[in-house]
């Protein structure tokens, strides 16, 4: 069935085709890629298809809206015996020029800045450190790995509340416990200072296990005799760490903080759920932001949506210097 | 893509289950209901009730059950929804089109927004709508948008002082104090001769209100479309709390989880004075400060600032989806659930305030103590904007609210950049 179609499909394109060019010349490209290929395609055909519903059309239309003023009181709709007209217009570009104009904008970028590189340095260094320690032989070993990936294996909403308990400045475990140390209790979450330096806290404890995998699976593949060849011939362990270990594990670890910084970019849970953005906004992410648009008081679906293009046009631009920038060091990827 | 919640994908969902509903058909107009006999009436009302699960629901779903023996033709299918999720889960129902309860326990600042949206039946000349004369006028108001009946009475509240007896009385004062200058004293005295705090605040855009009140302030002037929050009254009563905490009369408040860590404080005996609603009265009354000793607990009215004392109106509501396939029903279970006899067992369970008159009358209501303390901090009840607008004031001033208590913002700066803010949300509003 899908074969007919394809190759009818293919036909007539290449019957326009040869109509244009006029002469009979040999089956266009096209087709013999569809007579050759076509299992192929017809393998794609779901994935491709479900991908366009569910990213592709919503993203369209997300675009859509962001250059229009739709709330969610000017969309149009009739429930019941209300009828409501679609009164939304088209703005051009005028969210996108309020967003990038707006003093919000600019503290809210520099923090969630600050706040992605301080996170992925330390998911990398933490999780390099403890894949590091795992990799040598030693009692319990297994064990040791169980327990450091559990921070993981917790849903994160779960693992935030309990932060949140935890670091509550007058009823908190860790306060508690710094005052029978006879010091002072610290507002974790109260003082703008503290509360970043809270969420971070709990955004690394929640990362590392991620990239402590990742990077366990990298040291594994790195092939023993180099180090050994190394040790021969005389190398200091930082030596050997700084030539064999680092770039052996590059495919990996390139991979992973990339993957680690769209991730703690968009990080919402950690923030939303242990501070709501607070004390005074201070610890904000440009997501919870463009959250609190989309669905508190009458919903900014406009808004929203530029906000939500924004933060995705931010990611995609990083993600395209960071390729170029690992392309130009030699890596294939 | 382990649990990432992108704002773009939320959004985008949102937007696609928008487009979803935004093709339903529209449904007939409702028959004059007044014809409608009600015995003969069938079908199932769904309920989303916010009230709390473990505390407040049993009584309510008594209540349903009595409903359902009168009337056995319906069905009531109660759902228990958190009242943190039900404004934003019943707004996402409600535009899809599908998955909407019939009736909701509507927070009353919900109701303006609902019925702006479309998304709530208009009321007037139903059964729903029963001795409309009975109401107490503010909640009644709240159930109100663009001059008609979207939500019926529920359960009223306001804020009141809520203070601990003894360590009142250990610090000299027989009576809790009326005014603002009177309660920083009796703060002051508290901490110096009882080692207890005197007074903590729950920083918190509602709690900050009967200060705003008191000094002759407001929010906003809805009549005139005028955003007063930067008025020098307004920002006088913000001076005050600012004064409070700088004073020392005031606990360091906590920010994060203040809610909860102010309850936890007074209900310790921690601390002497706290603002909170009749909500609370359960929960103070189950702490350490209370348990033994319910007389140690004072309901008092807010103290009143120099120009009156003034504190915001709360309670819930009932409305009814516009899309619900079983108005007639709904009528019905309102009129039921929101009738003075209802609203009297509720009283006499729970220590909710009755939002109609007659009510306070009955022997139920009568019976529990806690509706005759609370009588005088509500004749302080002051009515809050009802506008769409209404849910996102908060927001705005809770974040330089939470500045001002870590002393990096003045209460001018506070009421000033409030005031920006919300010119951004209230198109046409002048300040």
């Amino acid at each position: 069935m899908t074969t007919d179609l394809a190759d009818g499909a293919a036909a007539a394109v290449t019957r326009d085709r040869g109509r244009a060019t006029a002469g009979s010349r040999p089956p266009g490209r096209l087709r013999r890629a569809l007579s050759t290929h076509w299992y192929a395609w017809a393998m794609c055909a779901p994935v491709v298809i479900v991908t366009a519903v569910l990213v592709g059309y919503p993203l369209l239309r997300g675009v859509y809206l962001s250059l229009t003023d739709a709330t969610e009181a000017n969309m149009g709709r009739t429930i019941g015996m209300n009828v409501i007209p679609a009164s939304y217009e088209f703005v051009g570009l005028r969210n996108y020029a309020d967003i990038l104009t707006s003093a919000e904008f600019a503290s809210r970028l520099g923090w969630t800045v600050v706040w992605t590189v301080v996170c992925v340095a330390c998911h990398f260094g933490l999780g390099l450190g403890l894949a590091m320690l795992l990799n040598r032989p030693m009692r319990l070993r297994a064990f040791y790995r169980v327990m450091l990936v559990l921070p993981w294996a917790v849903p994160s909403f779960v693992s935030a509340f309990i932060w949140r308990y935890l670091l509550n400045g007058d009823y908190g475990v860790v306060n508690a416990m710094l005052r029978a140390a006879g010091l002072p209790g610290i507002a974790w979450l109260d003082d703008p200072f503290w509360a970043k330096v809270s969420v971070i806290v709990v955004n690394v404890w929640l990362g590392v296990p991620f990239m402590m995998l990742a990077l366990l699976g990298g040291l594994q593949a790195i092939p023993r005799e180099l180090h050994e060849a190394a040790e021969v011939d005389g190398a200091t362990p930082w030596q050997r760490f700084r030539h064999i270990t680092l770039p052996g594990l590059r495919p990996v670890s390139s991979t992973v903080i990339l993957l680690g910084t769209i991730w703690t970019f968009n990080q919402f849970p950690v923030i939303f759920l242990v501070t709501r953005g607070g004390p005074g906004g201070s610890t904000e992410i440009l997501v919870t932001y463009a959250y609190r648009l989309a669905f508190e008081g009458i919903r900014d679906y406009a808004g929203s949506a530029a906000w939500g293009m924004v933060i995705l046009a931010l990611l995609v631009v990083l993600a395209a210097v960071y390729r170029r920038a690992l392309h130009r060091q030699g890596e294939v990827w | 893509m382990r649990r990432v919640l992108t704002a773009a994908a939320a959004a985008a969902l949102a937007l696609a289950i928008s487009a979803c509903g935004g093709d339903q058909g529209a449904g007939t107009a409702a028959p004059a209901s007044s014809t409608v006999d009600p015995a003969s009436v069938s079908g199932t009302v769904t309920w989303w009730d916010t009230s709390d699960a473990t505390t407040e629901a049993p009584a309510f779903k008594e209540l349903v059950a009595e409903f359902e023996a009168k009337y056995p033709k319906i069905k009531v299918n109660y759902v228990n929804v958190p009242f943190a999720d039900a404004q934003n889960k019943f707004k996402t129902a409600a535009q899809a089109g599908s998955g909407a309860p019939d009736v909701l326990r509507t927070e009353v600042g919900w109701v303006a927004e609902f019925a702006s949206l479309g998304y709530l039946a208009p009321l007037d000349g139903t059964p729903a709508v029963d001795r409309p004369e009975d109401f107490l006028p503010a909640p009644a108001a709240a159930g109100r948008y663009n001059g008609k009946t979207y939500a019926v009475p529920q359960v009223t509240d306001t804020l009141g002082l809520l203070y601990n007896k003894k360590l009142l009385k250990e610090a000299g004062y027989e009576n809790p104090p009326a005014t603002f200058a009177e309660l920083k004293q009796a703060a002051l005295d508290v901490k110096a001769k009882t080692g207890a705090d005197g007074l903590a605040l729950n920083v918190d855009s509602y709690f900050l209100l009967p200060f705003i009140y008191g000094e002759g302030g407001d929010l906003l002037d809805v009549t005139n479309k005028k955003i007063t929050v930067a008025s020098p009254q307004s920002t006088a009563g913000v001076k005050i709390v600012e004064d409070l905490i700088t004073s020392g009369a005031a606990a360091k408040p906590s920010i994060q989880d203040s809610y909860t860590n102010v309850q936890t404080a007074f209900k310790e005996g921690k601390v002497a004075m706290i603002f909170n609603g009749p909500w609370s009265n359960a929960d103070n009354l189950s702490g350490k400060a209370f348990k033994d000793d319910p007389d140690n607990y004072g309901i008092a009215p807010v103290p009143a600032g120099s120009v009156k004392a003034g504190s915001p109106t709360g309670g819930h509501t009932y409305a009814i989806y516009a899309g619900s396939p079983n108005l007639q029903a709904s009528y019905l279970f309102v009129q039921f659930m929101a009738s003075a006899e209802s609203q009297a067992k509720i009283a006499g369970k729970l220590g909710l305030l009755p939002a109609r008159a007659s009510a306070y009358e009955l022997p139920d209501a009568a019976a529990n103590d806690m509706i005759g303390k609370w009588k005088a901090p509500m004749e302080k009840a002051v009515d809050r904007p009802w506008i769409p607008e209404g849910g996102q004031l908060f927001q705005p001033l809770l974040e330089r609210y939470q500045k001002l208590a870590n002393g990096e913002a003045t209460a001018e700066q506070v009421t000033q950049e409030t005031a920006q803010a919300y010119q951004g949300l209230l198109k046409g509003w002048s300040l």
